[in-house]
């Protein structure tokens, strides 16, 4: 029998292109809004367990030490994971060992990213992900790299970037309704296909901005939950697998990390057919096509019906299946931990039906948020319900 | 109705203070093998989870996590990086057996600081970047100001931390996987340049290349997979502020030894650690540390250390052995792999397999390990083979 877990709390600050705080700072905004939307203060918090992805972005070694008076972590255990891009969702399974490994009964889990102090663009760090000795000489970026998977998964269903975009323009529409949201305007099929061409296919607009940003979760033990709230959110399953680095060796069209991990966090949660257990859904979305090859491997969408199923609204808000009514990392933003940890936030909102006006109709009970990273490798999975 | 947690392989590869004949992903392909066969050669798809314990700028590749899966033989297995000390990467692994989603957990970590030129270059990116970077000074600064604060509280001698170094470098000789054995005379410490006042060049450990790989079972499991397990008593871990100038009390006393410990031994229900523990591996970076960690650590009272040290208290006949294997000061400094090394000689001396420096009718022994300058992290394990 495992120990039951709950969130309990759920914060974040605004998404913004660049922000005035510090890493701490904003950390620190996240800590605190966490711990007063359940009337906690930090006496309370046994441990914390934080994510922040590469260090060159803040140009500092040990980011995690330098974080810890940020995150509240001060004079307690405090242990930083990382899985690149994943590590948003990860420190949320970071957390959920922490509390039902029993060792203790609060867990707080922050994340956070200051993209902007990179100057003159985070892009350029990305340079040193790749393998110093095959990859690195030809100065890649990533966009390169997504452009090759975009490209291959856009081949093998025959679909075109006016399918991708119908992602991007649906998830900037529901992060409008987000107040954490970076964005303010609505853009159209015909925007994103003529935004700027960075690698073909992707477009500009196909991609998510650069972002600070923090959030956070308070998870609890079910004897502390209890007593703190009527509206516990459980953490149901956990998930996270992490494929070859030798991508180039991988058929890009599926990702069978997503599929590893999903099936991981649906034995745990007792799910047998997620396509119809599942209520909501939050797959990583830095990317447009992104969103739809997580479906897949999330095995909530049929491989190659994904577009198909888009255009019948069955991934709206008032859909069978909303997907990304946060709005994603296209619509609210993408300070790459932070980002995965908002879509923590947003299930615990919207299972409790506090999401406001972004909220999903029907009362959702069960709901699954993934995340992605490192060289298109790694997928961490989180199943909640009430 | 705590799960207990087991070691059950061990896996080494590469100590050396160069290693031009292995890349980091072969030396960890080479530990992991030897510690998969210590564990009846269990294959890799066996195990449930993967734990590495690493930082992005010590092997010059930001996102490090992506290089782990395939020498660990966990591609596509889960797989997470802890960007920490190993003794906390331990602790993320015994978690997840805890959780009883996981039965078999493998923690590793390695240290390739031979392909560094100027460690203390990258050490200073670890320092606050707005108040203390801009001095440009060597970061060993921060060493030299805590030594001196330590001996200037406990009245600790300058010559009791050199007799660290003599007893470390001089266990070190008994050690094959030791790079630092020496036999030195006390003036050779003491009167060797300074690195930063009060603290010389001696007092400082060497740095190591080198690979560790440690299994972790669940009990149900552990007895199908060795037939000598040693068990995790208790795991702690604490960090203090980051800001120099806020860590007032941490300046002299290492307050995150004394919380890490405290939650260790509380979890392996120890109330007297001196008398319930037989041995030690504990953080000895710089030699000011042994001394000043085995105070936090409650094995002593403060300002005690040194003159324990010179009565013979802490030497390999002692009774309170520490550092039997040469500790950081005669084996190397394995960085982020600090933490297993110590672990290692933990356990090793526990299955009685330590060779020329086993120690006798020992069960219970601590490993502690403190994550450098400028940090104030530490983290401690309980091992014993009691489960």
């Amino acid at each position: 029998m495992m120990r039951k877990v709950a969130i309990v709390g759920a914060g974040m600050t605004k998404f913004v292109r660049r922000a005035l705080e510090t890493p701490k700072e904003l950390s620190y905004q996240a800590t605190r809004v966490t711990l007063d939307s359940c009337g906690l203060t930090l006496d309370d918090v046994d441990c914390i367990a934080h994510g922040t992805a590469p260090d060159a972005f803040d140009g500092l070694h040990q980011n995690g030490e330098y974080m810890v008076d940020g995150c509240g972590g001060w004079n307690k255990p405090t242990m930083r994971v990382y899985v690149g891009g994943g590590t948003g969702i990860h420190a949320v399974v970071h957390g959920w060992h922490h509390v039902a490994s029993g060792l203790f009964d609060t867990c707080l889990v922050v994340c956070e990213e200051k993209m902007s102090s990179a100057l003159p663009h985070a892009q350029a760090f990305f340079l040193t992900i790749f393998d110093s000795i095959t990859e690195r000489p030809l100065e890649p970026n990533l966009l390169w790299i997504f452009a090759l998977e975009m490209n291959r998964y856009m081949e093998r269903y025959g679909y075109t970037k006016e399918d991708m975009a119908l992602v991007a323009v649906k998830n900037k529409q529901n992060g409008l309704k987000h107040p954490a949201s970076q964005f303010s305007e609505e853009v159209t099929v015909e925007d994103v296909v003529n935004s700027e061409m960075m690698a073909y296919p992707v477009s500009r607009l196909d991609v998510s901005p650069v972002s600070d940003g923090a959030a956070a979760v308070l998870l609890a033990s079910e004897r502390v939950a209890r007593r703190l709230t009527d509206k516990p959110v459980w953490i149901e399953g956990v998930g996270w697998s992490l494929d070859t680095a030798y991508w180039a060796t991988r058929d890009l069209y599926y990702p069978r990390y997503t599929d590893t991990a999903a099936r991981m966090a649906y034995d745990m949660a007792g799910i047998r057919e997620p396509d119809k257990e599942i209520h909501v859904a939050e797959p990583y979305d830095p990317f447009d096509y992104k969103a739809l090859h997580h479906l897949e491997g999330l095995q909530l969408s049929p491989r190659g019906k994904t577009v198909e199923l888009l255009r019948d609204g069955h991934f709206d808000i008032d859909g069978n299946l909303p997907m990304c009514p946060s709005g994603g990392l296209l619509g609210v933003g993408n300070p790459i931990a932070a980002a995965g940890t908002m879509k923590v936030c947003e299930l615990f909102w919207q299972l409790r039906g506090e999401a406001d006006q972004r909220q999903v109709p029907g009362n959702p009970r069960r709901g699954v948020a993934q995340s992605w990273g490192d060289l298109m490798q790694v997928s961490s999975v989180v199943v909640v319900g009430n | 109705m705590t799960k207990k947690v087991a070691i059950v392989g061990l896996g080494f590869s590469g100590f050396g203070t160069t290693t031009p004949d292995l890349s980091y992903r072969e030396m960890i392909f080479e530990a992991a093998t030897r510690c998969y066969e210590d564990a009846e050669g269990i294959h890799p798809q066996a195990i449930d989870s993967f734990v590495v314990s690493s930082e992005d700028f010590m092997e010059g590749i930001s996102i490090a996590d992506e290089y782990v899966p395939d020498q660990l033989g966990a591609v596509l297995k889960p797989v997470h990086s802890i960007t920490g000390d190993s003794l906390q990467g331990l602790a993320s692994a015994m978690m997840q057996i805890k959780t009883g989603q996981q039965s078999i957990v493998a923690a590793s970590a390695f240290s390739k600081v031979s392909n560094l030129s100027h460690h203390e270059h990258l050490v200073s990116y670890a320092t606050d970047p707005v108040y203390i970077r801009p001095f440009n000074e060597n970061p060993y600064f921060i060493a030299g100001l805590e030594m001196n604060r330590y001996l200037h509280e406990t009245g600790t001698t300058r010559d009791q931390c050199a007799k660290v170094v003599l007893k470390n470098r001089y266990n070190a000789l008994k050690n094959p996987g030791a790079h630092y054995g020496a036999r030195l005379e006390l003036e050779d410490v003491t009167g060797a340049p300074a690195l930063s006042y009060p603290l010389g060049i001696y007092d400082m450990s060497g740095h190591l290349d080198g690979a560790i790989v440690v299994l972790l079972a669940s009990e149900e499991r552990a007895r199908e997979l060795t037939d000598k397990p040693v068990w995790i008593k208790g795991i702690g871990w604490a960090t203090d502020t980051p800001n120099l100038d806020s860590r007032i009390e941490g300046m002299g006393s290492a307050v995150y030894a004394k919380l890490a410990s405290q939650q260790a031994y509380r979890m392996a229900g120890i109330n007297n650690p001196f008398n319930e523990i037989d041995f030690a591996e504990i953080d000895d970076t710089f030699s000011y540390k042994e001394l000043q960690h085995l105070e936090a650590l409650g094995l002593c009272g403060p300002g005690e250390a040194g003159r324990l040290l010179e009565l013979g208290c802490f030497g390999p006949d002692g009774d309170f052995p520490v550092n039997v294997s040469g500790g950081s000061l005669g084996a190397g400094y394995l960085h982020e792999a600090n933490g297993l090394q110590r672990l290692m000689e933990v356990v090793l001396q526990l299955r009685g397999e330590a060779g020329p420096r086993q120690l006798l009718d020992v069960e219970t022994g601590l490993a502690f390990a403190w994550r450098g300058v400028p940090t104030a992290t530490g983290a401690a394990a309980v091992i014993s083979t009691r489960p």
